[in-house]
């Protein structure tokens, strides 16, 4: 399968500063999250790869296209949502996703078509006919997601997509995106810094810092892998009853009186734990999953000093 | 993919040619333009002196036969039609079209840098040059439609009525008139183009134009009079042209600058369009 993105020690300087530092990972997923605080670089990555900017060091990849040599051929088959306002004021909603469907190479008829169909997807269905200046911000942010999505692109890269919206909007916006993702036909890259839209709707996350590749997790592995981190607060427990949960395989550690962590190895149930803690007449009080959110994820990486990013040199298939 | 059905399907069908899609932009900024009732009307007030000039070519090639409607024999043309008469014609014509290109010129990529619009065209296979050329058709057709076009239909009327031999000694005229009607539109079209991209307002971008034009003369005169030389006519964009169109229509005024600076001083003005252009027009602009 060809990878979706691939970062090969890509540096970018802006303004004398170098802004993006020796960026490396291959990132495969059907949707993508790009994370990270203000400045840490997450929308001069996406200039880059649509060709805005150019590397001053290393080159990026896009369906195996070079955005040094390919631009062109990347901009063919990508749609961008942009974060800012972006729109034409004095056009209406459906003359404005037109018209950038044809630039993007659909024949007149099918460009029309195509764009009514997009506004009715993205429910600007009775308001396509308005001009795009008199929208509320929400209706403008589904005006630019029409627009992305008009001419049918292999890739959707969303920059902040949820910004100004409120909680219903939001909610809408995200499950459009699922959609988006369920239909097979599209891949998606979504900047930003709200940890709630990357964890409902991406795969797969890259944390970005100060310019460089802090973290990057599969959220779907460490969803089953987090699974199984189990917590008990039992009464009568002792060395022994560890030694039998051990002797079951899980790993497990006694971090205070009566207080057990373990976790859960393959084919072991939660049932098998109460039969031990019966045999043994301990009693569970309390039984926990504590599980990473993806918020866990971002801060540890945030706490981290910058030192896995050059880790990410010899990083296979994007793990750090 | 139907409407009702409102799920997300990609597209497979064919695509247009890259080399033709700068022309989407002009049908579309056409469609906004023709909107205006001030400016449809203006736009078909452009082809008035045209019809006036060809009546005046019908007068002067048939200028016996009205004659004798009146009972006079004998009578001549009080003018010729030749390389004076065409100049005429298109400094009438490049006045209307600079009121053309102060109406529409402004507004062309102002717009698109006030919304922050550049991104979603450059992201698309569309580079810089096609936006360009894309917005600067809108005025090359419009005013090509009012300027050098009916200036050659004139010049093919004067031929048909005229005869061989005054096509055969004045065929100099119908390059003079589609040479300097190009000069015209493209330093315009530019002018208008870069002032548009730089002062990203609209109003502020017409009457900015406005000023080149005039306040520039103006300027050029002042500098003239008080320090007793010639070289102000150099920002006096009108004079410039003056002095272009006289060697091309062949005409016997005399101009104070010469010709080859009045070239050099247009090519300087499309230059720093150009570079204005290429600083402005930016998917993002970068904070130093």
């Amino acid at each position: 399968m060809t990878p979706v993105i691939e970062l090969d020690g890509l540096a970018v300087d802006l303004g004398g500063r170098r802004i993006l530092d020796d960026l490396r990972c291959t990132l495969c997923a059907r949707t993508i999250g790009l994370l990270g605080p203000n400045g840490a670089g997450k929308s001069t990555l996406i200039n880059v790869l649509l060709g805005f900017h150019k590397p001053a060091a290393g080159t990026a990849r896009i369906f195996g296209h070079d955005v040094r040599h390919d631009i062109r051929k990347i901009r063919n088959v990508t749609g961008y949502m942009p974060e800012n306002d972006a729109f034409i004021a004095k056009m209406s909603a459906v003359s404005y996703v037109c018209l950038m469907a044809e630039l993007s190479g659909l024949p007149r008829d099918a460009a029309l078509e195509r764009a009514h169909e997009a506004l009715f997807y993205v429910g600007l269905g009775e308001a396509r006919y308005r001009k795009v200046g008199t929208y509320s911000l929400g209706m403008r942010q589904l005006a630019k997601l029409a627009q992305a999505i008009a001419h049918g692109p292999k890739l959707l890269i969303l920059d902040e997509p949820t910004n100004g919206l409120d909680p219903p909007a939001r909610q809408r916006m995200i499950r459009l995106i699922r959609e988006m993702r369920e239909s097979g036909d599209m891949n998606i890259i979504l900047c930003s810094h709200l940890l709630r839209d990357v964890e409902e709707t991406c795969e797969e996350v890259l944390i970005l810092k100060q310019g460089r590749i802090v973290h990057y997790a599969n959220l779907e592995e460490e969803r089953r892998a987090n699974r199984k981190f189990i917590e008990m607060e039992t009464v009568g427990a002792n060395g022994t009853f560890a030694g039998d949960i051990e002797k079951l395989g899980c790993a497990c550690a006694i971090t205070a009186s009566n207080r057990i962590k373990l976790i859960l190895s393959e084919g072991v149930a939660i049932r098998d734990l109460y039969q031990v803690a019966k045999d043994r007449n301990v009693q569970i009080r309390r039984l926990s999953y504590r599980r990473d959110s993806l918020e866990d994820i971002f801060l540890k990486a945030m706490e981290s000093n910058l030192a896995p990013s050059s880790g990410a040199k010899g990083a296979a298939n994007g793990r750090l | 993919m139907a409407v009702y059905k409102r799920s997300y399907r990609g597209y497979a069908g064919s695509v247009t040619s890259e080399w033709s899609r700068f022309a989407i932009i002009p049908r579309y900024a056409y469609r906004g333009l023709f909107r205006s009732k001030i400016m449809t009307a203006f736009f078909v007030i452009c082809f008035i002196p045209p019809l006036v000039f060809l009546f005046l070519i019908y007068l002067a090639n048939n200028i016996g036969s009205f004659a004798r409607v009146f009972g006079v024999t004998g009578a001549t043309s009080p003018f010729a039609v030749d390389g004076e008469f065409f100049a005429t014609y298109l400094g009438i014509q490049a006045a209307l079209s600079f009121v053309l290109t102060a109406f529409v010129g402004p507004g062309l990529i102002s717009g698109d840098l006030a919304n922050r619009a550049l991104p979603l065209y450059l992201s698309r296979p569309f580079t810089r040059a096609e936006y360009v050329i894309g917005k600067m058709s809108v005025l090359l057709m419009l005013l090509s439609l009012i300027t050098w076009v009916p200036g050659l239909i004139l010049f093919g009327a004067q031929g048909v009525m005229g005869g061989r031999e005054w096509l055969s000694h004045n065929v100099w005229v119908a390059w003079a008139v589609f040479a300097g009607s190009w000069i015209w539109i493209l330093v315009i079209s530019l002018l208008a183009l870069a002032l548009s991209a730089w002062v990203k307002w609209r109003i502020a971008a017409g009457a900015l134009l406005l000023a080149v034009f005039f306040v520039a003369a103006g300027f050029g005169e002042a500098i003239n009079a008080v320090l007793e030389v010639h070289w102000g006519r150099l920002i006096n964009l009108m004079y410039l042209f003056a002095t272009v169109w006289n060697r091309l229509f062949r005409t016997r005024e005399t101009f104070e600058i010469s010709e080859a600076s009045a070239w050099l001083m247009l090519g300087l003005i499309c230059a720093a369009c150009l570079a204005l252009l290429k600083r402005k027009l930016r998917a993002f602009e970068v904070v130093k």
